[in-house]
């Protein structure tokens, strides 16, 4: 265990230092969410009676979106793991007495709440002063606040443990490039970071929130911002849990597949 | 003539691995098929944004979606500048004697996003087909005046993106909000984010030079034949940042690899 906390320490560490790109990302993300608001704004205005969510709600659903962006972007991924299969240099990662998805997976927690340790308080103070309804509000009851903390929490698990199988799929093909963009267009819409899984048409809700990409930034910021009830909310938690030990099982047990073939040519 | 032959040679060696680019260009596809679902299902749910129709507003997305993939291809070379810097390639462009612009477009190119092409290609023909605009020659020369304009706002983009890139590594991801954003935003007519970030997209960023105003000439909201070559004076737009480019250029010092 206490190595994999050291693993964690350097990854956490190395990341802190990109300030300026962290300054750059703020204010990206910022102007996204900003433009993001001001497009629902027109559907808005034009029919007020079809919107999912109130303007409020929506709002505080977009700004978490952005301040915790690194926890949850789809496109992330560690070029160096890929490096490592394409390369051959898996060999000395797999000198190391210690477990590879385990390390691996410490890694991706590491770099991304990295970036979101930078990120995520400056956005969170401005949004919070912005005007009504444009503002973030308050998480719906203080019950909330610890459940949305929870489910973040698991559904980062669940979308790293999800990436494991793209990183692991690299074992097989030659050019990981095609699998990642697929991967990532897909989940980048089915987690509802194009548009909020409840703008989705009625009859397909069900389906997504089912999905292991409804577990990941959608039950969180749904909880936040009170779109479920407490129950529901209860429920979502458990639906985590489940895709979360599925999803490890599947990688671990591929993963175990994948290296007893592995052949690294010497040189 | 050099370019033709640096085309073919590029096709070529990116068709070797037939599979990858066969993936990646489906997954281009999907990235951008995603987008339209998306605004179907806005649409089945509110039928209007500010009083545009959803046909409407395929229009203004299939041409920024169409532009902005042609010109991903073809100036992949000053979107990937960063990595001509730091691996010292740069250094190999300036001694040879040929201008750099020419050899950083030669430099790479990016076949793939043809995936996005064809797709912004096949809305465009649903968009046109079921509309109710009359497709006149003004028309029909409006929408490749549109093109053109859009070849010309992101190809600047991306050489102002390249322009930075002397001056700050870490800091690129900012620009990225002219770039992507200009796409991702680009699919809703400008007007629908209100008057001060239309102005700026007009006098500072001029995207909506070929999208907004001449979307309204094709939606018959304005009849003002001016609106057809307003995406034209787009072109103006590359002398700024070709210049800032170059003034990069001129502080650029090598690392030394």
């Amino acid at each position: 265990m206490k190595k994999y906390l050291s693993f964690f320490r350097i990854r956490f560490l190395a990341g802190l230092q990109y300030r300026t790109a962290a300054w750059a990302g703020i204010s990206t993300q910022f102007f996204w969410g900003m433009m993001n608001l001001l497009m629902y704004r027109a559907f808005y205005r034009s029919g007020q009676n079809a919107f999912p969510m109130t303007f409020e709600q929506l709002s505080s659903y977009i700004w978490l979106q952005q301040a915790f962006l690194a926890m949850f972007m789809t496109w992330f991924y560690d070029n160096e793991i890929f490096g490592h299969i394409t390369s051959g240099s898996i060999a000395y990662e797999l000198c190391r007495p210690c477990d590879l998805y385990n390390m691996w997976f410490v890694k991706n927690m590491a770099i991304r709440l990295s970036r979101v340790v930078l990120r995520c308080f400056p956005i969170l103070i401005i949004v919070a002063l912005l005007p009504h309804p444009y503002g973030i509000s308050l998480p719906v009851t203080p019950q909330a606040f610890p459940m949305f903390l929870l489910a973040m929490f698991l559904g980062f698990l669940v979308l790293i443990a999800f990436n494991m199988l793209v990183y692991i799929s690299a074992f097989y093909t030659v050019s990981p490039m095609g699998i990642r963009i697929l991967v990532t267009s897909v989940l980048e819409f089915l987690t509802g970071a194009v548009i909020p899984i409840p703008f989705f048409p009625e009859w397909l809700q069900p389906m997504m929130y089912a999905l292991p990409f409804g577990s990941m930034q959608n039950t969180p910021f749904l909880i936040y911002i009170g779109h479920v009830s407490s129950r529901e909310a209860w429920n979502a938690i458990g639906l985590q849990l489940f895709w979360l030990g599925g999803l490890l099982l599947l990688g671990k047990a591929v993963m175990h597949h994948a290296l007893k073939k592995v052949v690294v040519q010497g040189g | 003539m050099l370019y033709k032959r640096y085309l073919s040679m590029l096709l070529k060696s990116q068709l070797q691995y037939k599979a990858s680019f066969i993936m990646t260009a489906i997954g281009q596809f999907l990235v951008s098929f995603t987008t339209f679902l998306s605004m179907y299902f806005m649409f089945s749910r509110f039928h209007q944004v500010d009083g545009y129709k959803f046909e409407e507003v395929l229009l203004c997305f299939s041409i920024v979606l169409m532009s902005f993939s042609f010109t991903e291809c073809f100036a992949r070379g000053f979107d990937v500048f960063p990595r001509l810097i730091r691996t010292g390639e740069l250094d190999r462009i300036l001694v040879r004697p040929r201008s750099v612009v020419f050899q950083v477009l030669t430099s790479t190119m990016e076949f793939t996003r043809f995936g996005r092409f064809f797709q912004a290609l096949l809305v465009m023909v649903y968009a046109t087909s079921v509309s109710d605009i009359l497709w006149t020659w003004d028309k029909i020369l409006t929408i490749i005046s549109m093109f053109l304009g859009g070849v010309a706002v992101f190809a600047a983009l991306f050489i102002l993106y390249a322009g930075f890139s002397f001056f700050t590594i870490d800091g690129l991801e900012f620009m990225n909000i002219f770039t992507d954003g200009s796409r991702e935003f680009g699919k809703y007519p400008l007007s629908i984010y209100g008057e001060g970030v239309l102005k700026l997209l007009t006098y500072v960023i001029p995207i909506a030079l070929f999208q907004y105003y001449p979307f309204l000439y094709l939606i018959g909201h304005t009849h003002n034949r001016w609106m057809m070559v307003l995406p034209l004076v787009g072109y103006l737009f590359l002398i700024p940042c070709y210049a800032f480019f170059r003034l990069g250029l001129s502080r650029y010092q090598s690392a030394g690899s």
